[in-house]
């Protein structure tokens, strides 16, 4: 068992310190000023060199913000935020935009290095053996994004990759179609927050009947003091494409609680296919809960064309407070909705997530599975809905969500919400919550394990479901991500 | 700026309020008890002013919108209707049970057996056990959820007659106890009853209880029940709710389970245009055991709801729930059933499970199993399914030569069967599977 052994010694390793991005990049940044108002947002969209429209728009999703009220049924509580004490806006001086690897400051360059993710072409080759699973990144940092990777390949396939204010200016006519149709304007509170001030993200289009030759990445990192991230992302599979996206993130060290609502909206057009997959590892926050980021997400796919498919997959170890629910709406006949996720809370995070599978089309089908584990002081929230409408017939769901309690005073919770309006549908919902077993524990240390390797391989089983459907990349990384949440959990 | 928003009311709630004002002022109850019985019904008015029904944006309520089943307040019974004449209904027997007949709301004497009582056995009215201040009516209320629930206020605020019914330390009565509800008005009534039951340390006692009314008549029925099952106890608790098609039938059940008790019950649900029970089952002492189990079936546009909390606040007790819904034409089932562990409730094992078999092409069936689990040594788990029958067992009856709408109903029987065989008492099973399977096949037939 060598990849358990692997696992234990890298949790030894990071005995001291958990959470091993916090370090904070020394760069001097230009600022929107503090606080929330109309010229906050003008100000955004000037600096964006944004047309009118978007203004606008960036405008009226402001107005109605103030009208809408913060809600409160999720399962997590945390002081009230002022968002008049964030900053909307911060981008790196010496770097205002993406541009040529040769001109980021070398500061930047240096953290995205620290954090494992190169921008430099030549070395992500160096770094993998098989030249085939390349990642193409776009690296965004505070507010703006400063790179995107192996933009020149890709557009040779057809594939637009770059960064959502870049494709507001260049491909406005694709961005107005597509932007705010998924997630609509007035969504809910964050959303609509997001849509008024988010600042940059990633923007992909996938055209008729290409397979994206490479997997696309965005790296967001948090770096400024007292900045709330607003990004957004729109992911466009034309009829036939295929696209597998991975996103990650991390932010430093701090005691005040950063705010990050983002916003992702996807779309699959017929026999169209995305896969979208998170690796969140925000700053959780130190073990007496003090810091961290407060993550409220609204991610949502549209299967719009028949025989398309949305698959999410995420991993979530980090953020104080995670509010998210990636879900698909599946509105053309056939088409599939996939949801794997492990959430990992521990110390005193809180997690409130799940999914939505909205069955409109005929035929469609949906799976979710969903593996919590608590540990510490932390709550962990599954809160799903399943719904197939009066003219979704032979609508399918298979449900699957387990919930693994590490101590005493931790909470798992399971709130599924499961609506079939059609006879033809079939719903199937199982959820179980259990500790590690006493006899899978005796079992292991039987045959020679430590109570930590064991903990590791049994957690390592529990939830092997999911990180199946990670891409290889991203497996890795999970399995170490698993390691280090754990760290502390036994005994 | 200080302005706050002021709730919309409905006209029924705008209604209820203007008959409870009156409730209030009219005669209170005399005796020992009368003070705390009067506190609790101002709260209750307080809460229901300041909240009204309970409706979509309540969350326990998200699926059964109050304010849209019950649009006009019928005034609460106080005379009866009629009993008799060959149009009267007429409450079920079941063999072998004592049967304490309500009528409109109000006990009545001439159809109730209170002769003979075993020994052990004590059944008196509400009013006369506030009266005389015996001392369970103590617990009265205290059962209540924390959370406001719209229902239970209007019942403690409004409820006239009921019963007290105490069962002694180390008494086991065998025969089962039926109080059987009927409504007979011509005209759209309301009736508030509410039963207090204590069974007593390693006492045994099953309680039957059933509710029907005239056919035809919008009535509405709002029962409430409270249940303590002493230490080492054993009650099993029956409901049949066959009220009448256009009725409206709101129920709260609530339990208390000692150490080392068993609790069962068991519900057929057939009746009424919109019903709702919510059961609120709390273990307080450890090593308890709660079965609790139901079958629902629906046709035309019903609309019926189970709502569960199960409490496990003290460690090593189990729990198992099933329920089983058979929707036809354009129904409506929901259930919403919810287990919470304490940080203390170490080896809590509770499994909840929720089938529905969505006959009707346009029935609906809205499932939302919760778990909420604070301590870490626990095996609780929970499934949800909804679908149609099964095409391929059809075709396998079919092929051995049995007519499409006899297998039909044979795979009916066989799914609520799983959910009936758990009544204990045989004279009972037998009954309700007998009744069960009248209206399947009075629907597939």
């Amino acid at each position: 068992m060598p990849a358990v052994q692997e696992t234990v010694e890298r949790v030894r390793s990071i005995d001291v310190d958990q959470y091993k991005y916090g370090f904070v990049t020394d760069i001097e940044s230009e600022k929107a000023p503090k606080g929330l108002s109309e010229d906050t947002v003008r100000y955004i969209s000037a600096k964006k060199n944004e047309p009118e429209w978007m203004l606008e728009w960036r405008l009226d999703a402001y107005r109605r913000w103030l009208t809408m009220e913060e809600p409160t049924w999720a399962r997590v509580s945390y002081p009230k935020i002022d968002f008049q004490d964030y900053y909307y806006y911060s981008q790196p001086k010496s770097t205002p935009g993406p541009q040529s690897l040769d001109d980021i400051d070398p500061e930047i360059l240096a953290t995205y290095e620290k954090l494992g993710i190169p921008l430099r072409e030549r070395e992500i080759l160096l770094g993998i053996q098989n030249p085939t699973s390349r990642v193409a990144v776009d690296a965004v940092f505070d507010s703006v994004s400063v790179a995107t990777t192996f933009k020149a390949e890709l557009a040779k396939a057809g594939v637009i990759f770059c960064s959502i204010s870049e494709a507001i200016r260049e491909h406005p006519d694709l961005v107005r179609q597509y932007l705010g149709s998924v997630v609509p304007v007035s969504d809910n509170f964050y959303a609509t927050l997001n849509t008024a001030v988010f600042s940059d993200g990633s923007f992909v289009y996938i055209p008729k009947g290409v397979r994206c030759p490479m997997e696309l990445s965005t790296y967001f990192r948090i770096n400024e003091r007292n900045t709330g991230q607003f990004e957004r992302t729109l992911i466009i599979a034309d009829e036939g494409a295929y696209v597998s996206y991975l996103e990650g993130c991390t932010a430093p060290q701090r005691d005040e609680n950063q705010l990050h609502a983002a916003v992702v909206e996807l779309v699959a057009l017929k026999d169209a296919e995305i896969k979208y997959s998170t690796v969140q590892n925000w700053y959780p926050g130190d073990k007496d809960g003090k810091g961290g980021i407060y993550n409220f997400v609204t991610k949502r796919g549209d299967c719009r064309g028949d025989n398309s498919k949305i698959s999410w997959t995420q991993v979530e170890t980090g953020s104080a407070i995670t509010w998210k629910y990636p879900s698909c709406i599946l509105r053309g006949d056939g088409s599939q909705g996939e949801f794997y996720s492990i959430a990992i809370s521990n110390g005193y995070q809180q997690v409130d997530s799940g999914t939505k599978m909205i069955h409109l089309g005929k035929n469609t089908s949906s799976r979710i599975i969903s593996k919590g584990i608590a540990a510490g002081r932390s709550e962990n929230t599954y809160r799903g809905q399943v719904t197939a409408h009066r003219r979704a017939t032979n609508a399918r769901n298979f449900t699957n969500c387990d919930s693994l309690l590490i101590g005493d005073r931790c909470g798992a919770h399971t709130v599924p919400y499961i609506e079939a309006k059609n006879s033809s549908a079939v719903f199937e919902h199982e959820a179980t919550t259990s500790k590690i077993s006493e006899d899978q524990m005796f079992y292991c240390l039987q045959r020679g394990l430590t109570q930590e390797e064991a903990v590791a391989l049994i957690v390592n089983g529990f939830v092997k479901d999911v990180l199946q459907q990670l891409p290889m990349e991203f497996a890795v990384e999970a399995q170490k991500l698993i390691s280090v949440s754990l760290e502390g959990s036994v005994g | 700026m200080n302005v706050q928003p002021q709730p919309i009311r409905t006209a029924a709630e705008q209604a209820l309020l203007a008959l409870l004002e009156r409730r209030l002022a009219g005669p209170a109850v005399d005796g020992p008890l009368a003070g705390r019985i009067g506190e609790l019904r101002r709260a209750a008015h307080a809460a229901f002013a300041a909240n009204g029904l309970p409706h979509r944006r309540v969350e326990e309520w998200k699926y059964t919108d109050l304010r849209g089943f019950l649009r006009e307040a019928a005034p609460a019974a106080t005379a009866l209707g009629i009993s008799d004449g060959a149009s009267a209904p007429s409450a079920v027997a079941f063999p072998g049970a004592r049967r304490i007949l309500f009528v409109d709301g109000q006990l009545s004497p001439a159809g109730s057996d209170l002769a003979d009582l075993e020994p052990g056995l004590t059944v008196v009215p509400l009013a006369q056990a506030m009266a005389v201040g015996r001392g369970t009516v103590e617990k009265f209320g205290t059962l209540a959820p924390q959370r406001y629930d719209g229902v239970l206020a209007l019942n403690t605020a409004f409820f006239g007659d009921g019963l007290v019914i105490q069962i002694a330390d180390g008494a086991k009565i065998e025969r089962p106890l039926h109080v059987a509800h009927l409504v007979t008005h011509d005209h759209p009534v309301a009736t508030y009853t509410r039963r207090l039951v204590e069974v007593g340390e390693g006492a045994a006692f099953t309680l039957v209880e059933s509710f029907e009314g005239r056919s035809g008549v919008p009535y509405q029925v709002n029962d409430a029940l409270e249940l303590f099952v002493g230490d080492t106890g054993h009650m099993d608790y029956v409901r049949l709710q066959d009220d009448s098609e256009t009725a409206l039938h709101l129920s709260t059940v609530m339990v208390d389970i000692g150490r080392d008790a068993k609790f069962h019950a068991f519900g057929l649900t057939t009746g009424a245009i919109a019903s709702r029970v919510s059961l609120y089952g709390r273990f307080s002492g450890t090593h308890s055991h709660a079965g609790i189990r139901g079958v629902t079936l629906l046709k035309d546009r019903q609309h019926a709801d189970v709502t569960l909390l199960l409490d496990h606040a003290v460690a090593h007790c189990e729990s198992r729930e099933l329920f089983k819904t058979v929707l036809f034409d354009e129904t409506r089932g929901v259930f919403q059933g919810k287990i919470v562990v304490r940080p203390d409730a170490q080896k809590t094992d509770g499994r909840m499970m929720s089938q529905a078999l969505l006959i009707g092409e346009t029935a609906e069936m809205d499932n939302k199993p919760e778990l909420e689990i604070f301590a870490d040594d626990v095996q609780c788990g929970h499934g949800a399914t909804a679908g149609a029958l099964d095409e391929d067992l059809l075709f396998y009856l079919k092929a051995r030569g049995l007519p499409a709408k006899e297998a039909e109903a044979l795979l009916i029987q066989a799914f609520v069967g799983e959910a009936l065989e758990f009544v204990e008492e045989e004279g009972l099973r037998e009954a309700l599977i007998a009744r069960a399977e009248r209206w399947l096949n009075a629907r597939t037939g």
